[in-house]
């Protein structure tokens, strides 16, 4: 209970932050609708047009829409020379605000039709201009329905803005989705409830609203209107005073325990460095490098084969320093990132098995497993799959798996302990290879590149000597086991610490 | 302002093949009281509709005292006339008196003097406040007829006006309607399939089929047995109606 009670300090900045990403949709979305509901009910045929496109809008998973306008808005930036942030704010405003037009319009559009003709025709007969018939006979009809319509789309919106954590967005799903990858359930729960109490909240007001207006009571919508205000910017009010600009930094990670520790573990120097300090948890690989070329995020840890494999769109595999090196010119060639140095450790891609089964099927190398593999089902993460690693294994080896099913990290684990599955991509830092008993399996065609850990530095930040000088003692400092350690007092089961503390406990096993 | 005088010339309104009013020419003087009686799909109502314009003709054109209808914006002339029909429409979210204060309110004019407008439609005061949904339907036609008038309209009309109240109500209404016009010095078409009504309470009487009008003529013209066949049909109606209430107190 009182780690819950813990957790609850994280939600009034990520509240604030959500708050206003919702009612910024919420309110976007209104001012679209508004005028394609009355487009839509004068003229049938554009009715049915708008409303096709709303619905199908609404088909769209809203994790793939957020996702979806990630490309999107880079290629759009590339068009016009670049200016345009991809991560963030504006994609997740975006993917919200289409998600709250179908209601709106929908619910328009009905109240508009539903209007009685006679009282279409009297409006017209006794002289009003179709300005007037808007304002003073449509626009007071409609509107108990139309509220309605805008009470479920802030009801969808604040909930589907728990996703936009996905995209570098700051929300009540940051805690959800580090809960979730920690199995931390007080951080899951906190985040949960809060982002439930909100959308419980905003459903009671404007429903207040709604019946102040169908029942004519003008002191009971004003009132609920100004309830709405006032919670608007009471739940905003951390976002008001900006602790002095350039002295916040914003510390990206990944979606894994590794990356949450290192996140505080650099976050902690910097706060001794004079920095105010913000984590942007959960970004997925394919955006994170963005993010810190674009100034959204300041420093982060990745792994060389991931940008030789992704961004830099490599093939060879090189010798790990030759490639660290090359990565560090790339890097500050392309958009003046600045590669600070190596940790220490490698965090690469290594399928594993459970050992005993290995032992058992004789499985000690990726060679091995390739005659093995019709027999045997495949667990990988979520992007592994998707991933060049994959291809580039897949040529080396002709691997062809029964099944092939994708986990979340911590799942994965479980899937291959419970026999679900029987090969896995674990990662090489994971603490669990050795607490599982796991088999590494060996990679003798050296298919799969170095995965050092680098730690990177956004442009903006390349030239500040006092952040440079906070992070250098990082550099070469970190064994794997140390990491390993770590990540499992995060990942196990049983007496599971925060990031916080495993970060902590680093810092002291390293002496830093 | 006098009462206005109106007139027709060679007006048509097609529906692709079909023409609902096949070019009419007709004069209607100042002050009178016209019915114009028809079957359904008669034309009668399209024709009445051109005059407001909630119809444009698709040939011919309106004179409202010598005036083309269709020269100015539609809602200028349209708070010139008053138009009462069957389905009421009384705006449901205002109250008795803001329905009754529109016309004036829309046109920037001087608010309506309610009270002596609910006084002329035989209402009592204490309606204003009330909304449309607590009223009666001859109550609510009421309204609608002291909202038309309400913006000092010289030319009404009467859109089968009495068609949905029930009889007693209707009658009542028709003899009030008959009284306003001759106190207020209106010009009032009243579109009817009742020959009874229109033969009470009009000066004229038109006859519309298919289209045109098949017969122009006084009450007492009729009742002695003018204006045509298809007229004459019309007012068999009624008076067989007369003739058998009649034989049962005989």
């Amino acid at each position: 209970m009182t780690a819950f009670l813990d957790t609850l300090g994280r939600v009034p900045p990520l509240l604030a932050q959500h708050v206003l990403l919702s009612a910024a949709a919420l309110l976007l979305g209104i001012l679209i609708s508004l005028p394609l509901a009355i487009v839509a009910a004068r003229r049938p045929r554009a009715g049915s047009v708008i409303l096709g496109f709303a619905s199908l809008v609404q088909t769209v998973p809203s994790l793939a829409l957020l996702a979806l306008f990630y490309p999107l808005l880079l290629w759009l930036s590339a068009l016009v020379g670049g200016g345009i942030p991809a991560l963030g704010f504006l994609p997740s405003l975006i993917a919200l605000t289409l998600y709250a037009l179908l209601p709106i319009i929908r619910n328009g559009v009905a109240g508009l039709t539903g209007i009685d003709p006679a009282v279409r025709q009297a409006a017209q007969a006794v002289g009003m201009t179709p300005a007037q018939m808007l304002r003073l006979v449509e626009a007071p009809l409609v509107a108990p329905v139309l509220i309605a319509g805008i009470r479920t789309a802030a009801v969808w919106t604040i909930g589907a803005a728990t996703l936009s954590t996905t995209v570098g967005q700051p929300s009540l799903g940051d805690m959800i989705f580090a809960g979730l990858q920690t199995q931390n359930w007080a951080l899951v729960l906190a985040g949960c409830v809060a982002a439930a109490g909100l959308a419980l909240a905003a459903d009671a007001l404007i429903g207040l609203v709604e019946r102040g207006i169908a029942r004519r009571r003008r002191p009971l919508w004003i009132g609920a209107c100004a309830a709405l205000v006032a919670g608007l910017l009471l739940a905003t009010a951390p976002l008001w005073h900006r602790a002095g600009g350039d002295r916040v930094v914003t510390i990206g990670a990944k979606n894994f325990s590794e990356q949450y520790i290192l996140a505080r573990l650099i976050g902690d120097r910097l706060t001794r460095a004079g920095y105010t300090v913000r984590y942007r948890d959960g970004l997925g690989s394919a955006v994170i490098y963005g993010a810190l070329g674009g100034g959204d995020v300041d420093v982060y840890v990745d792994y060389a084969g991931t940008l030789w494999t992704g961004p830099m769109r490599r093939t060879d595999v090189p010798d790990p320093k030759a490639m660290v090196a090359e990565i560090g010119r790339w890097a500050q060639a392309t958009s003046g990132v600045r590669l600070i140095g190596p940790l220490g450790f490698e965090n690469a891609y290594a399928f594993a098995m459970r050992g005993d089964d290995a032992r058992r099927r004789g499985i000690g190398s990726l060679s091995d497993l390739a005659a093995a593999a019709p027999g045997l089902t495949l667990g990988s993460d979520l992007e592994f799959l998707e991933r060049p690693e994959w291809a580039a294994v897949r040529k080396a080896y002709p691997l062809r798996f029964k099944a092939m099913t994708p986990y979340a990290p911590t799942f994965m684990y479980r899937a291959l302990a419970s026999g679900e599955a029987d090969v896995i991509s674990a990662f090489s830092s994971d603490g669990r290879i050795a607490a599982d008993r796991l088999t590494v399996l060996a990679d003798p065609r050296h298919a799969i590149p170095s995965y050092d850990a680098l730690l990177l530095v956004a442009p903006g930040r390349a030239k500040d000597a006092r952040f440079a000088a906070a992070l250098a003692p990082l550099v070469g400092r970190i064994p794997v086991s140390a990491m390993r350690e770590a990540n499992y007092q995060v990942d196990r089961d049983t007496g599971k610490r925060t990031p916080e503390q495993a970060a902590g406990w680093l810092a002291t096993r390293l002496g830093l | 302002m006098p009462a206005e005088s109106l007139r027709f010339d060679a007006v048509t309104k097609a529906y692709g093949e079909t023409r609902a009013v096949d070019g009419v020419d007709l004069s209607i003087a100042a002050g009178s009281f016209v019915a114009l009686v028809g079957a359904s799909g008669s034309g009668k109502s399209t024709l009445l509709k051109t005059i407001n314009r909630l119809i444009e003709p698709t040939a011919g054109r309106v004179l409202l005292d010598g005036q083309d209808v269709a020269a100015g914006p539609a809602p200028a002339l349209r708070r010139r006339i008053g138009y009462v029909f069957q389905s009421i429409g009384l705006f449901p979210h205002m109250t008795v008196a803001e329905n009754i204060g529109i016309g004036p309110r829309i046109a920037g004019a001087r608010p309506a003097d309610v009270a002596r407008l609910l006084d002329l439609v035989a209402l009592s005061q204490a309606v204003a406040a009330r909304m449309p949904d607590a009223l009666s339907g001859g109550q609510r036609q009421r309204v609608a007829i002291a909202r038309a008038l309400a913006p000092g309209a010289k030319l009404l009309l009467l859109d089968e006006a009495f068609g949905a109240l029930d009889p007693v109500t209707r009658d009542a209404l028709g003899t009030e309607i008959r009284a306003l016009h001759d106190q207020l010095g209106l010009t009032t078409i009243l579109v009817t399939h009742d020959m009874a009504e229109a033969l009470l309470l009009a000066d004229r009487v038109l006859v519309m089929q298919a289209g045109r009008i098949v017969a122009d003529a006084t009450p007492a013209d009729l009742l002695g047995g003018g204006g045509g066949a298809a007229a004459q049909a019309l007012v068999a109606v009624p008076r067989q109606q007369a003739e058998r209430l009649r034989a049962i107190t005989a």
